[in-house]
């Protein structure tokens, strides 16, 4: 009998441990997040951007200004402020009362570290900066004067809020290999969570009580705890959401707009497009091949697609229908609207014939698709990688379109390394792809993705149709060279984009990616949406979209009672 | 006996070598290119997309020629490293493998052993009963017929969604970090039966098949009727023919002992339960070249190993092949 009870004492006091030790997470003081990683989280290292663990950027290390696409404004966050001072000289003042995790105060000479372990290393994605940045010279401790050989003002606006600042007294020590190929494993630094665990399918971040912003700013991130879970199948992302484990999916998942409808979940609008553009999908035609080489055809190509009836049916009204110059809704002000009077375009598969048959494209052997201009036979494909199950029903209907006017389009489906390989080794005949036209700062990244330039072999990051046309690109790098407050020189610059881009079709933008977004009242509410008492910050997860207002949003959230 | 295992030994020897190099040939005649997958995730700015390329393309050892490629791949193996991951960068192979790997043994050895024993037990009894044969015969062979994956959903279904009992995907509960206590080991338990179920069930029907078949067959041989002949008891007979008709489940649980980090590939999928058939499945979607390396050369290294010790135990438990060394010796 004693034994028995001497046991039962045990049981409770292992039992009571496991709680002591706070590793069983309150419900209601912990926020669950998916549609960041697709694998477990294996990196913290903010030096190697694309293989980090959700809330390594923006949670845990930190921007100099925060960014408010919707609302084109500038934060100061780790910065108290900046300003061009000449146009070569740019100055920063770095807020003062900062710490980072470990204790140690924030000062400039952290913000300088950062920059010049691009110059010290060029496996640091940012050395290529060094190329037109000179110098960093520090005034004192919270002041510093970035030198310019030729500022790209653009550019430097993108750089402010995306770089993450490092701690220069833990990071001067390591390696260069540590530095631009390490793991960071349990990182320092000034954000507003603190690493605390991971596992095979998630990331566990605890709230630091000690972040600055809550004495300097008065914000206080309500979750205590931040559950962020690699990306299941739809189902089971679906059914966590509708269950309440879930509070927010930045997931695509089918079907969404019903269950809106219904009040299962909520979404930035209350009805279509339901949600935030993210992105543009683009049609990328190879004009190194034929007959894709010629702008008729092109242009022929973008009167065929039928894109309302992608929004309509592949999406279910999810995303909306792309401007003719794929410019996001965030970016409607630099649209010029002369331009694409004159010479957008929109379905009409008359006027796609009527543009075929004006530039010599004939069906002579009556077997329904148009030949080439030497009187060969035109049997293209369309390529998005498998399993891409709206991208896939997308291309079906582009393929219906040019069929229907005549050009023989055929719809393949490879895996993801296989539409890779014939997408940056150019020997794809058309493709979707949207990877560099995410929101930003400044149309310049998306037009920087859009015309990549020099051409090479291998196009892995933009420009896949392989378009050459010098004056494009030199106004890319004009646009790139003017203030980010002088809109009417912006302007300016981007009408001659416009109009080359609309007159040559290098590509067909399509539809707005949306900035997909889920959310369940179970647990947390006060989420963003376009409603008039709610916030407005960006609902997302995604890397580098915490600093474009997300973080904010988590001072915003308020725990069901 | 020396000559018998310095024979074996050397085959072994052979097959790693050949397994390890079509390992190493495979996943580089996939289409495209790791590096690429893993920039195209970085949206880099043109310049910097080049240099970048150049520096991950060195840095993972991927630009020098094939061959040298092939050495150097060599060389790290006997150092003991697999290389980083592409997919999971930077973490190297072999920590990825060693955080996955107690996860298939927590799962897969009490489904291998426990389904082995019952089913072999089962089998033994059901054989010669004629309505266990009527009656549970079709069940096992119906079990064994059915694909993991398929039982995985089914009893995903009815377990997970119908009745809501077990949880259907992951390894412990989402509000817990792993660490000691009741709560923690219930919910890895709960997380555990279904895919311990699935697989079980399947085994199970197998084991059971192939003892039933095998007694049946040992019953009809000589000694059997010979012993019977002589009137000795239905049990005395039936155990001699067990222990005859164990010796070819022996080779089965040796074999399946060996891969048993990659058998339950799809099952480890159906319940995103993370081990390595979980792993492999992620490695050659990213085309993670070193990380589909390591898990192969895992299950390589898994079956010579079982295959060696199965040479082994046979010299023990079957006398026979004593006898037929000591023959091939004189």
């Amino acid at each position: 009998m004693f034994k028995k009870i001497a046991l039962l004492v045990f049981l409770i006091v292992l039992l009571c441990t496991g709680i002591a030790f706070g590793q069983v997470y309150e419900r209601s003081e912990t926020l669950y997040t998916t549609g960041t990683m697709w694998g477990p989280p294996s990196s913290w290292n903010p030096i190697t951007p694309w293989a980090v663990a959700t809330g390594t950027r923006g949670l845990c290390y930190e921007s100099l200004f925060l960014y408010d696409p919707l609302t084109d404004e500038y934060t100061p966050w780790l910065a108290e402020s900046g300003e061009w001072i000449s146009p070569k000289v740019y100055e920063l003042k770095v807020r003062k009362g900062i710490r980072w995790s470990d204790g140690a105060m924030f000062t400039a000479d952290d913000v300088k570290f950062t920059f010049e372990l691009g110059k010290n290393y060029e496996g640091v994605f940012y050395s290529t900066m060094w190329k037109w940045l000179t110098d960093i010279e520090k005034v004192n401790d919270y002041t510093l004067k970035f030198h310019f050989s030729e500022p790209l003002y653009q550019e430097w606006g993108n750089v402010m809020y995306t770089m993450m600042i490092v701690p220069k007294h833990i990071w001067k020590d390591r390696t260069e290999e540590e530095i631009t190929a390490g793991a960071n494993e349990k990182p320092v630094g000034s954000g507003a969570y603190l690493y605390e665990s991971h596992g095979a399918d998630r990331m566990v971040w605890v709230r630091n009580d000690k972040w600055w912003a809550t004495d300097l700013l008065g914000l206080k991130p309500a979750p205590k705890r931040l559950v962020d879970l690699i990306n299941a199948s739809n189902n089971v992302s679906l059914g966590m959401v509708l269950k309440g484990e879930l509070d927010l999916s930045n997931n695509f998942l089918p079907g969404v707009a019903d269950l809106v409808k219904w009040g299962y979940v909520t979404t930035f609008y209350p009805e279509p497009p339901y949600m935030l553009s993210a992105n543009t999908a683009f049609l990328f035609m190879n004009h190194a091949k034929k007959p894709m080489d010629d702008r008729a055809f092109r242009r022929a190509v973008s009167f065929a697609i039928n894109v309302n009836q992608i929004v309509n049916v592949a999406y279910a009204n999810l995303v909306e229908a792309a401007d003719p110059t794929g410019l996001l809704p965030t970016w409607s002000k630099y649209v010029d609207q002369d331009v694409v009077e004159k010479l957008g375009f929109s379905y009409d598969p008359e006027q796609a014939k009527a543009i075929l048959a004006d530039a010599g494209y004939k069906d002579a052997d009556g077997d329904g698709f148009v030949e080439a201009l030497d009187g060969s036979k035109i049997e293209l494909s369309i390529i998005v990688p498998f399993g891409w199950t709206d991208w896939m029903e997308s291309i079906k209907i582009v393929a219906r379109g040019c069929q229907a006017v005549g050009i023989n389009l055929k719809t393949e489906y490879p895996d993801f390394g296989g539409y890779a390989a014939q997408l940056y080794g150019g020997t794809f005949d058309m493709a979707i792809n949207n990877f560099g036209s995410q929101v930003s700062n400044t149309p310049w990244t998306f037009y920087d993705w859009l015309f990549r330039n020099p051409i090479q072999d291998q196009m892995n990051n933009g420009n896949f149709s392989r378009y050459d046309n010098k004056k494009v690109f030199d106004l890319v790098v004009e646009l790139d060279k003017t203030p980010i407050d002088d809109l009417a020189g912006m302007q300016e610059v981007i009408s001659q984009i416009q109009e080359i881009q609309l007159t040559d079709t290098p590509a067909i933008p399509l539809w707005y990616n949306g900035l997909w977004s889920q959310v369940s009242s179970a647990a947390w509410t006060n989420w963003p949406s376009a409603a008039e008492d709610t916030p407005n910050y960006l609902p997302c997860t995604w890397n580098n979209y915490w600093e474009m207002g997300a973080v904010l949003m988590l001072c915003e959230l308020e725990p069901v009672k | 006996m020396k000559r018998y295992f310095a024979r074996k030994i050397f085959i072994y020897i052979l097959t790693f070598f050949f397994a390890v190099t079509i390992d190493w040939l495979i996943p580089r005649f996939m289409p495209g290119n790791p590096i690429q997958n893993l920039l195209a995730r970085a949206s880099l700015r043109a310049e910097a997309a080049k240099v970048m390329y150049g520096y991950f393309t060195r840095a993972f050892g991927l630009d020098v020629p094939i061959w040298q490629q092939y050495l150097n791949f060599w060389n790290a193996l006997f150092h003991g490293d697999l290389g980083i991951s592409v997919y999971l960068f930077p973490q190297p192979v072999i920590k990825i493998i060693m955080r996955a790997v107690p996860y298939d043994i927590f799962l897969l050895l009490p489904a291998i052993l426990l389904s082995w024993i019952a089913g072999n037990k089962f089998g033994a009894f059901a054989a010669r009963t004629k309505w266990l044969d009527n009656t549970v015969l079709p069940l096992g062979y119906i079990l064994t017929a059915t694909p993991y994956m398929w039982l995985g959903i089914l009893l995903a279904w009815v377990f997970g969604l119908v009745l809501g009992i077990f949880p259907i995907s992951g390894a412990y509960s989402l509000a817990m970090a792993p660490h000691f206590s009741w709560i923690f080991i219930w919910s890895a338990l709960r997380h555990w039966f279904l895919p311990f179920a699935s697989l079980f069930l399947v085994m199970f029907g197998g084991w059971a098949i192939g003892m039933r078949n095998m007694i049946i067959y040992e019953l009809e041989a000589d000694y059997s009727h010979y012993l019977e002949a002589l009137g000795a008891p239905r049990k005395l007979v039936r155990k001699y023919a067990f222990r005859n008709a164990i010796l070819p489940q022996i080779t089965g649980l040796a074999l399946q002992l060996g891969v048993i980090v990659a058998g339950a590939l799809v099952t480890e999928i159906v319940f995103s339960y993370p081990g390595i058939g979980y792993l492999i499945l992620a490695a050659i979607q990213n085309q993670d070249y070193f990380l589909i390396q390591g898990c192969f050369l895992f299950i390589i290294v898994g079956v010579l190993l079982a295959n060696f010790a199965i040479d082994i135990i046979y010299v023990i438990v079957d006398p026979r092949t004593r006898i037929g060394m000591a023959g091939e010796t004189a």
